[in-house]
């Protein structure tokens, strides 16, 4: 096998594992859509304000502690002790379920019935006020996360791989995080899917995002449902927000993750947890690949808009997405 | 009895056809144009054409381009800013091509220009509709971008990759460059943004505004009563496009002189013009205007309170105001999905009573 062919068998692999991450992402989104059709554009935002708060967490950080010293004039920074990333992770997870509780609460009860676009429309003005939040609460310089996790390129798959492709060819060159970040993805969503298959909570869910009004009329509280599926979503991203955080750091640059994910989404169909994966995987792939061969040609960073231009391509021939529901629309 | 529909006879076709029938209504589009023209650029300051003024004109014609898409046709467009970008390059492109030729036939033309990459990108919606289709206009936004950057040919193989405005003169005052006075650039937005918004008000009362209401309410019943969607949806991203591009170039070449695009024109940009036309009002020129007012100012107030006046640190107030912004739109749209446009129609309905309410 020539080291080219071998090349580009290793883009592969590391733009199915980017795949897998743009998946995570567009999990979160998938799950709000389906149970409440609002489309949550604040995702990226989540998982950024969930990580900065897990970073902070650990650090023992003052919440608010810019606003305090500004206001009154003091100078305070840390309480002095370190959180273990265990205990962290509750804490940043209990964080997120009080935040779905007030989205719940505050914004989105008073909006029932409104129109989609408007319903968007709140989650932009969401996605704004977390991120300032977030930069208010933790400050906004770049953290790193420390949780221990595997980094750098795996030399045991690169000893073992060399071999194949002469001397051009040095073996593939795969990060450990992304290998995590891979197990991970596919843990959470085979939790994922157990929980809404086999749980009670799990069937509310369904049955909510099949029919709002059928589901209130068996006596399923829409509100709890709600809350649920937007912990669950500020779970994913928590999910989503360490892994990235942990591959470049905990910065603003995370919340535009949400970005990419949505022509994996629109690739996939808004309405699919599988259609999420597997256009995860392929936008992963694509957008690797054409970075690969068609990059260089074109000045690079094709990767900015590949992703969108494929889904659009896509769509044209089929408007629902690989796996999402058929659209029917009557007058 | 201030604002009245009844009572205005009008004895011609030509005066029951007039842009503002409403006897109220025209004396208030007289009296601010007469203060636009006649009034401000006489007492108009460098700050307040740079802070306030010239982007309020500049966005408004962004956001009544945003509003002739999202507000009457339904089509919603996250790709304002790369449009925006398509102007300003394109203008950019006829100045240093045509040098002779007058600065405001190039802003026009790159209006045009922008028209058919519009439409170009506005092709697919006629088969994805709703989300799919706005973020399909995301692949507009992201591709026009990264084609500015990537590309010389488009920035005139300038080592920085930024794209400077030459000094163009209008009818012997410099318009473009280091030495445009403020009244100059403020009075050149203006025009261009009272041209528009006679154009889109015509538009929108007319046939082919009806059109694009009638495939904004509900495409396929528009299609059974003989409303051509292929011709209404692509007009509205065309004309939608023009008047984006137009504000591109304005922005550019009038306001800042120099831009990078990934900067000036990114996704942002996009959000900031959507916010504007939703706050304002879809489906509304006036509502266009007021958006653009509200998030014109909004960050200049804030930085008055908060740097100047009570001294916190610039970046504290950067976050304050992102809350802050995030915190009205939502509460907006809980208070009044319809924006501030809606208000105004409020006030008519008291205007009318005033000063017998009961």
């Amino acid at each position: 096998m020539s080291a080219d062919f071998l090349y580009g068998i290793e883009v592969i692999i590391n733009g199915l594992m980017s795949g897998v991450l743009y998946a995570l992402v567009a999990l979160g989104f998938v799950l709000i859509f389906k149970a409440s059709g609002i489309f949550n554009f604040a995702q990226g935002v989540m998982a950024l304000f969930s990580a900065l708060t897990l970073v902070g967490i650990m650090e023992g950080q003052v919440p608010f502690a810019h606003l305090i010293n500004a206001v009154f004039g003091t100078s305070i920074h840390n309480f002095g002790w370190t959180v273990p990333a265990i205990l962290a992770i509750i804490l940043t997870m209990g964080v997120m379920v009080i935040f779905a509780w007030m989205v719940q609460k505050f914004l989105f009860r008073h909006l029932v019935g409104q129109p989609h676009i408007i319903l968007f429309m709140a989650t932009i003005g969401l996605a704004y006020f977390l991120e300032g939040v977030g930069d208010l609460m933790w400050g906004s310089s770049i953290k790193r996360l420390e949780l221990g996790l595997p980094q750098g390129g795996s030399l045991a798959i690169e000893n073992l791989t060399s071999g194949l492709g002469g001397d051009d060819f040095y073996g593939f060159f795969i990060d450990k995080l992304d290998i995590v970040a891979t197990i991970v993805a596919i843990l959470l969503v085979i939790m994922l899917v157990a929980f809404s298959q086999f749980t009670k909570y799990g069937r509310a869910m369904r049955a909510v995002a099949d029919d709002h009004q059928a589901a209130l009329s068996v006596g399923i509280s829409l509100n709890f449902i709600w809350v649920l599926v937007w912990s669950l979503a500020g779970f994913v991203a928590l999910v989503a927000g360490v892994m990235w955080g942990a591959k470049s750091g905990v910065q603003f640059s995370l919340s535009l993750i949400a970005l990419k994910a949505l022509p994996v989404l629109m690739l996939g169909g808004f309405t699919s947890i599988p259609g999420a994966i597997v256009g995860g995987l392929i936008i992963g792939v694509g957008e690797k690949l054409f970075e690969y061969l068609v990059g260089p040609m074109v000045g690079g960073a094709t990767e900015n808009w590949f992703a969108y231009v494929l889904a659009l391509v896509f769509l044209i021939f089929r408007p629902q997405g690989l796996l999402g529901e058929r659209i029917i629309e009557r007058v | 009895m201030l604002y009245r529909e009844s009572g205005d006879f009008k004895t011609s076709y030509k005066a029951d056809n007039q842009t503002f029938p409403i006897a109220f209504d025209r004396y208030r589009y007289w009296v601010v144009l007469a203060v636009a023209y006649l009034v401000i650029p006489f007492v108009i300051t460098d700050y307040w054409a740079s802070a306030i003024l010239v982007p309020f004109l500049i966005y408004s014609i962004a956001a009544i381009g945003l509003n002739i898409l999202a507000g009457y046709c339904g089509q919603v467009s996250l790709g304002t800013g790369g449009f925006m970008a398509v102007g300003a390059y394109a203008c950019y492109k006829l100045m240093t091509a045509f040098p002779e030729v007058n600065i405001l036939i190039h802003i026009v033309l790159s209006g045009g220009v922008t028209a058919l990459v519009g439409a170009a990108f506005g092709l697919p919606s006629l088969r994805i509709k709703g989300f799919y289709l706005a973020v399909a206009t995301l692949a507009a936004q992201f591709f026009l971008v990264w084609l500015f950057n990537k590309v010389p040919w488009f920035f005139n193989y300038s080592a920085s990759g930024q794209i400077s405005a030459p000094e163009r003169e209008f009818l012997g005052v410099a318009v473009t460059g280091p030495n445009t006075s403020a009244w100059a650039s403020y009075l050149v937005c203006l025009v261009f943004v009272t041209a528009c918004a006679i154009i889109a008000r015509n538009l929108t009362r007319g046939s082919l505004g009806r059109q694009w209401m009638s495939i904004r309410d509900m495409d396929i019943a528009a299609e059974i009563i003989g409303v051509n969607p292929l011709r209404a949806k692509l007009s509205a991203f065309a004309i939608s496009s023009f008047f984006i591009g137009i504000s591109g170039a304005l922005f550019f070449a009038v306001y800042l002189g120099a831009i990078e695009v990934g900067e000036a024109f990114g996704i942002n940009k996009s959000l900031l013009v959507l916010f504007m036309v939703i706050i304002g009002g879809l489906g509304s020129i006036f509502g266009s205007f007021a958006g653009a007012a509200f998030l014109v100012c909004l960050p200049v107030i804030l930085k008055l309170i908060g740097v100047d006046l009570l001294g916190w640190p610039t970046d504290l107030v950067a976050h304050l105001q992102l809350v802050l912004i995030g915190f009205l739109i939502m509460f907006f749209l809980i208070k009044e999905p319809h924006g501030l446009a809606q208000l105004w129609n409020v006030i008519k309905e008291k205007l009318r009573l005033w000063p017998f309410p009961h």
